[in-house]
């Protein structure tokens, strides 16, 4: 009993600080993401005595520092509980939501079988839509809690964009359920171990190409990052519903953004990259059409595990890079393309896979 | 289900509750009973019931009450004392809650469900989401079939009501 409990707060603590840690790197590396597109150096100014020579270090000790030591100012006039709630309210899903992603396979320990997921969940896609939807509230609840008509405005604008977008995520996800055949986020990562034709990974990418493009539309979306940043959107809005936020608190919804950023990733491996499986890599070693390769089985799980890390890692950069790149929506064609061009396109993907499972039974896999 | 855990689960629902009656702000009203509803999904959960707790965060805590929210923000409400203090209005509602709560109490009574036989051991396939949907399709069809005709009728009255606001 109490090794189990050793375990399962093993997992946890380890799951907290992937996410935390992931989005301390991400800030640094937004900036220098950043950089790069603008032509500049950047983010070079952070020297620990004089050393400013460890840019990801520095930056990662000297922004928490900074934000901790800073003053935090409540405005007058506000609901104080609701104001300090809001950025917790708005970190907790998002950390929750990793606990059910699997970042391995199981690993045997002293005869002890290991999942290496935090917690296994019959309905992990379920529970992840689920926390998904709770993020709205520390949107409403900081722009609502601020009393500030930009503030407002931004947590309207924000709770109506993730409302709108839940939908095409939703559906995108109802559909690789549909391919895979369960709700459970290990169990479909197992489902694309095999090889299409011997060459081809079993990636949910190449079952659900048009779901795939939605899932990563729809979350960037629920980031709220440009091209979908209108609740933010800094030169109407300030900075949108946590505008009148400083200090600790600011740093909660900075690094909320961050920690979406990795879970988008991670889920976007999970669903339709494979998450930690690695191709023509089985239980025992690589295995290539008549060839193969045997691999001890720590090898094995330590390939996995840096699989999974390396494609959450690059659709990080994907979506910092996106965000570089695009300029931002009009708030009309984001509601309009959200309900108007993502939600049809889901529906019918859902339509066509729908048949296409119920007419070709084989192609199940 | 352990005693003690349930005790403390359950007096965290029964304080969201009372903040959602008590709570004079609107929006804190409506933040208790997200509270609450997490809570009751917690409840699911203990009762290995993975499914009805993660519907139960989506469809109340996600998607019902967000509409609240942001029903409440938009309106703006602020504390109505003198609505509040109408003395008429909080009699009836007392006396239907109490009304309510001895009705769950009676029938809870009366269907002879005890504390020893609702622990029982969890039936094959509990929970499972094929077995609910296989349910759901053949015995339900009607009843399913029924409920989604009704949310169409929804959709397009309130695309007509809004169509009619703009012209």
């Amino acid at each position: 009993m109490g090794l189990e409990i050793l375990i399962a707060a093993v997992k946890a603590l380890t799951v907290i600080l992937m996410v935390l840690s992931l989005a301390g790197v991400l800030g640094w590396v937004e900036r220098k993401g950043s950089a790069l597109i603008q032509d500049r150096i950047g983010a070079n100014r952070a020297s620990i005595f004089g050393f400013a020579g460890a840019g990801l270090v520095n930056t990662m000790m000297a922004d928490p520092l900074k934000f901790l030591t800073k003053e935090d100012v409540i405005p007058t006039g506000v609901d104080k509980l609701l104001h300090t709630l809001a950025p917790c309210v708005n970190l907790f899903p998002v950390i929750v939501a990793f606990a059910a992603v699997p970042f391995g396979d199981t690993v045997e320990i002293a005869g002890r079988t290991i999942q290496l997921q935090a917690v296994q969940l019959n309905v992990g896609v379920l529970f992840v839509l689920a926390m998904a939807s709770l993020g709205v509230y520390g949107v409403v609840l900081g722009g609502w809690a601020s009393n500030n008509r930009f503030s407002l405005l931004g947590g309207i604008r924000g709770s109506a964009q993730m409302i709108s977008y839940e939908l095409g995520m939703g559906l995108s996800v109802v559909v690789v359920v549909m391919t895979f055949g369960t709700l459970d986020l290990q169990e479909i990562v197992r489902a694309q171990g095999h090889m299409i034709g011997g060459i081809l990974p079993g990636w949910g990418v190449f079952y659900q190409p048009v779901a795939f493009v939605l899932f990563f539309i729809a979350g960037i979306a629920e980031t709220k990052r440009v091209p979908f940043d209108l609740p933010e959107g800094e030169s109407e809005l300030v900075s949108g519903y946590f505008t009148e936020y400083s200090g600790i608190k600011y740093l909660m919804f900075f690094m909320t953004d961050f920690a979406e950023i990795a879970v988008i990733s991670a889920l976007v491996s999970t669903f339709f990259f494979g998450g930690w499986q690695v191709p023509f890599l089985g239980d025992d070693g690589f295995h290539f059409g008549s060839t193969s390769m045997a691999l001890p089985k720590l090898i094995v799980v330590l390939l996995q595990l840096a699989s999974f890390m390396v494609k959450v890692l690059f659709f990080c950069w994907f979506q910092i890079m996106v965000r570089w790149t695009m300029p931002r929506l009009r708030y009309d064609q984001l509601m309009r393309f959200g309900w108007k061009g993502m939600l049809p396109v889901s529906l019918l993907n859902l339509v066509v896979t729908a048949v296409v499972i119920v007419a070709f039974q084989e192609w199940r896999v | 289900m352990n005693t003690g855990v349930f005790v403390l689960l359950a007096t965290l629902l029964v304080v969201a509750a009372l903040g959602v009656v008590l709570a004079r702000s609107p929006i804190r009203s409506a933040l208790s009973l997200v509270v609450a509803l997490f809570f009751l999904a917690v409840f699911f959960l203990l009762l290995d019931a993975q499914l009805i707790a993660a519907l139960q965060v989506i469809v109340y805590a996600g998607a019902i009450m967000v509409l609240f929210l942001f029903v409440i923000m938009l309106l703006n409400l602020q504390e109505h004392p003198a609505e509040m203090a109408r003395a008429g209005l909080r009699f009836l509602a007392g006396t239907l809650a109490s009304l309510f709560l001895l009705a769950t109490i009676y029938f809870t009574n009366r269907s002879g469900i005890s504390n020893a036989q609702g622990m029982g051991a969890i039936p094959d396939g509990f929970d499972s989401t094929a077995q609910i949907a296989e349910r759901l399709f053949t015995q339900h069809l009607f009843a399913f079939e029924l409920t989604s005709l009704l949310l169409l009728v929804a959709i397009i009255s309130a695309v007509v009501l809004a169509k009619k606001k703009l012209a």
